[in-house]
């Protein structure tokens, strides 16, 4: 066993777990935090994507025990108490999800799309950037109308509290 | 009311947990003292099992227990079943072999399943797995539909020799022949369905659990139908009767189909749970999901179209081999029989339209339904015989189209369908114009003036869906009706649950049905509860695939709104002291006809539980109805699909340039909704056209049997889609809906492929058409031109 200590949504986590624990088990299992999803085992579909560090991993190909130290940002942290980030707002207003499997990897994709593209990201990159992420039932026609709109709130949320 | 109730584009309720991280699925459920359960599948494609030694695995960490057929045998847990049964031309019934939960004997695909092994944990389940010797004796493959019934294949199962389950035929072979023999023109074209992989993003997952203090089994599980569930293990395979077993299905991360079936792996889940006085979990890897989830499509067809000399269709013929895979999976037979051949009409008036089907066993995965099943083969084989008879008879096609277009409704077709309503010319119209097709030659050019081939193709799709009436679906061989039920509880505040045997995995039934009880019954969304997905909750119910949750679904709720309506009404006459004919009930209010007397609606539920103000000998106490609704018809949605690509004959690479989609779903309960689910079939159709292909080798193992290999379409294979709606209300039930959930996947193949071909110039090239497939066209159209 190993002992990690890190930040989870604000939290500091202290567990002792094995070292082969990848960072998506340690989550869904240890702090049983299932809104990070797994649906794949290659890596390619996203729904486990969650933020360390302030960067979006996919957190089925991190070890837990790599993250010593880290800051982990998961979908159940992303709101600010019950006022949601800009980016899950804007999935609700623009129809972009619909069996939800997808989505917490989807928007956590988004908002590190925005945190690196800025407010005014195109659809052409918006959907280069969607590559590492799959949706089954929404076409990402509406995924990628959510992204823009949360963008540009985003943006504006920043020039607000400047 | 108007805000909320039907049409409205209402946010969905259900999406605050998705958002945030709040759903549940069943991995997200976990039961005290929860053991793991992992299945050792068939490496190989085809052999006996000559000897499973258990012994070493046994012995493993952790393991609790490890089951093979024989030990299902021995419990007298029954095969997993076929529910539709297809009779031959000849009048016999379907062969169909064996399919046991975990084989017996043999093995006839790789990802069969041979043992389970139930341990403490999952990776303690997966070493012991690794641990199990199989003494195979292997047997040759059949992967190849065109060939499986070839004499000298290997046999899959002594009770269906060269491999065929049936030859099935529709139609008046006489009168097509009669008809082809006197036609001024025959377009002919082979045609491959390929294989596709549904894929619902979340894999799917199943808990058993047994009380043994009740004797109750509970089994949680990734379902697009609980209570068909339910009836299947406990009526055929004999699990507990249905009052001991509760089928749980929460929220579900779609289905397309594949979560239909009663599986092996939640069979075996919820029979060990008892076994083993654990609750047993299981949750499939992606690589289960390839390997084991029901496949879809899967035809090789050869498809012939008659016209006369003035463009009129005459008559329409086809042969189909379907591919069933190595075991008929629940619903597998009636996919490329009813659920194909009745749409060969297309949207067209054909006087003769004969079809026949062979269904083919193979050493594959099995194949059954999957988002539009039958109806996405039908549409591909009519719209790619319309196209090229267009090309071929130099017509153009939209009006080719529309001078075929069945015009008056009713129509009878003559292949069992009667279309009750529609405008086929409205939604081409709109079609033509938002797509700007005038324009087309000019986008033409400019892209031949930068080295590329540009190309227009159309799909004026139909189906039949709102899958039902019972009646008609049992005689023609399916083993259930196709009603739906609803519950409707009103609460002595007003505000209600909504019990549904439909099953919400995306389709955002928690939002669009409060719409309807917003409508019918006047209480806000907000109040209303829909409750669905539980068998201990919903007494019965049939469950959502073929589009059928508006048109059945939600008709039942309407149906029992009405029956709260009649008795608020005697509970309001009786309270305001006014005969029990003379209060109408309007925007959510009970009023006294000619009086200004008026109670609301939640006024009249508390008094119906206080029950002080009626006589309980002529009203009883209370305000709940439910409704059993079987439709009179199936409803046929249809509409016309506009693809425009751009080929770069460089490199084989297609762009979508725009994709214009006009439809026809009668009314819209929230139309928001309804275009999310047009965005999502044409995604899965520009994938199965452009990208998704399952490939077996000769020996029968998966090629493409991970994401790495398997090419799902991701957002940037995808452009923005043009949707837009014509409505012709759908007379066959009460809300005028058509169902919309398979309208994309069903359009879009052809859409695509007609508008590559047209780019190519020619029609050598199949399905996917990937850019390797799309290069290796573009050659040969340059070879055409340059010989022209």
């Amino acid at each position: 066993m190993t002992k990690l200590s890190l930040t989870v949504n604000g939290r500091r986590v202290t567990a002792d777990i094995d070292p082969r624990t990848l960072l998506v088990d340690f989550l869904r299992h240890n702090q049983r935090l299932t809104g990070t999803h797994v649906g794949c085992d290659t890596s390619q579909c996203g729904a486990c994507t969650v933020h360390l560090d302030g960067r979006s991993v996919k957190a089925c190909a991190v070890l837990a025990a790599s993250c010593e130290g880290a800051e982990v940002v998961t979908i159940e942290g992303l709101a600010n108490g019950t006022t949601l980030h800009p980016m899950q707002e804007a999935f609700r207003e623009h129809h972009a999800l619909q069996c939800g499997f997808c989505t917490p990897g989807m928007i956590m994709a988004g908002v590190d799309i925005v945190n690196r593209h800025g407010g005014k990201v195109d659809e052409a990159t918006i959907r280069k950037e969607l590559e590492g992420n799959l949706c089954r039932c929404t076409g990402y026609h509406n995924i990628v109308r959510a992204i823009e709109s949360g963008a540009a709130a985003m943006a504006g949320t920043k020039i607000a509290a400047e | 009311m108007t805000d909320q109730g039907i049409g409205a584009s209402v946010k969905r309720k259900e999406d605050l947990r998705f958002i945030t991280g709040k759903g549940q699925y069943v991995d997200d459920i976990n039961r005290p003292g929860q053991a793991y359960a992992v299945f050792a599948r068939s490496p190989v494609a085809h052999a006996t099992i000559n000897n499973i030694d258990v012994s070493e695995a046994l012995a493993s960490p952790g393991v609790l227990g490890i089951y093979t057929g024989a030990d299902l045998a021995a419990d007298k847990i029954g095969g997993l079943i076929c529910g539709w049964m297809i009779h031959s031309k000849d009048g016999s019934p379907m062969k169909a072999g064996a399919h046991p939960a975990l084989a017996q004997g043999k093995v006839r695909y790789v990802g069969d399943h041979v043992a389970v092994v139930i341990a403490e944990t999952l990776d303690q389940a997966k070493d012991a797995a690794g641990l199990i010797q199989v003494d195979y004796g292997e047997l040759p493959a059949v992967v190849d539909v065109a060939t499986a019934q070839a004499a000298g294949k290997a046999q899959l199962h002594d009770e269906a020799p060269n491999n065929t389950v049936y030859q099935w035929h529709l139609g008046d072979k006489d009168a097509v022949d009669a008809a082809f023999s006197k036609a001024a023109h025959v377009t002919k074209l082979d045609i491959v369905n390929n294989r596709l992989v549904p894929n619902a993003m979340e894999p799917r997952a199943a808990i058993g659990d047994y009380d043994a203090g009740q004797d109750q089994f509970t089994l949680y599980t990734t379902s697009q139908n609980p209570h068909v569930a339910r009836l299947v293990l406990s009526a055929f395979i004999g699990i507990a009767p249905e009052n001991k077993l509760r089928v749980i299905a929460p929220d579900v991360g779609g289905g397309f189909g594949s979560k239909i079936f009663i599986y092996a792996e939640e069979t075996v889940c919820i029979w060990a749970a008892k076994k083993v006085g654990r609750p047993v979990k299981w949750v499939a890897e992606r690589t289960e999901a390839f390997l084991a989830d029901a496949h879809g499509r899967d035809h090789v067809t050869t498809a012939e179209l008659a016209m006369d000399a003035s463009g009129k269709i005459l008559a329409l013929r086809a042969s189909t081999k379907a591919n069933l895979g190595a075991y008929l999976s629940t619903f597998a037979s009636s996919v490329p029989t009813y659920l194909y051949a009745p749409l060969l009409s297309g949207q067209y008036d054909i006087p003769s339209i004969y079809c026949e089907v062979d269904g083919v066993y193979t050493t594959t995965t099995p194949v059954d339904a999957y988002r539009g099943a039958g109806r996405p083969e039908a549409t591909y084989v009519v719209e790619r015989l319309i196209e090229v008879a267009a090309r071929e008879t130099g017509r153009d096609p939209a009006e080719f189209r529309r001078m075929n277009f069945i015009k008056s409704f009713p129509h009878q077709t003559p292949v069992i369908m009667a279309y009750d309503a529609g405008d086929y010319a409205a939604c081409l119209d709109k079609a033509l114009s938002m797509a700007d097709v005038k324009g087309l030659a000019a986008r033409k050019a400019e892209s031949a003036k930068k080295g590329k081939l540009r190309g227009l193709g159309f799909s004026a799709y139909i189906e039949a869906c709102g899958i039902a009436p019972s009646r008609a679906v049992g005689s023609l061989g399916a083993g259930v009706g196709l009603w739906e039920s609803a519950e409707i509880r009103v609460n002595p505040v007003g505000t209600i649950e909504v019990l549904t045997g439909s099953h919400s995995h995306g389709q955002g039934h928690e939002t669009t049905f409060a719409q309807v009880i917003a409508s019918k019954l006047g209480v806000p969304i907000e109040q209303v509860s829909i409750v669905h997905g539980d068998t201990d909750k919903v007494q019965m119910g049939m469950g959502t695939y073929g589009s059928r949750s508006g048109a059945v679904g939600a008709s039942a709720i309407v149906k029992a709104s009405e029956k709260i309506i009649a008795k608020g009404k005697r509970v309001a006459a009786a309270c305001m002291e006014l005969p029990e004919d003379s209060v109408d009930f309007e925007n959510g209010e009970f009023l006294g006809r000619g009086t200004n007397k008026k109670m609301t609606f939640g006024e009249v539920a508390l008094q119906a539980y206080v029950a002080h103000k009626f006589d309980p000998e002529v009203i009883e106490p209370g305000l709940k109805e439910g409704s059993f609704y079987d439709p009179k018809n199936f409803t046929f949605p249809s509409g016309v699909h506009i693809a425009e690509v751009e080929i770069d004959p460089e490199t084989g690479h297609t762009t979508i340039d725009r994709w214009t989609a006009v439809d026809d779903f009668g009314i819209l309960i929230n139309p928001m909704i309804v275009e999310g689910q047009v965005h999502g079939g044409i995604a899965q159709g520009v994938g199965q056209a452009m990208l998704e292909h399952t490939v077996y080798d000769e020996n029968g193992q998966l090629l493409t049997g991970s994401f790495m290999d398997y090419a799902m379409p991701r957002a940037d294979d995808l452009p923005s889609y043009n949707v837009a709606m014509s409505n012709t209300p759908c007379p066959s039930n009460p809300l005028g809906v058509k169902g919309c959930g398979e309208a994309g996947a069903i359009a879009a193949p052809a859409a695509l492929m007609n508008a590559i071909t047209d780019a190519l110039g020619h029609e050598d090239i199949i399905m996917p058409a990937t850019p390797q497939a799309v290069w290796r066209a573009a050659q040969k159209s340059a070879r055409k031109m340059a010989a022209e």
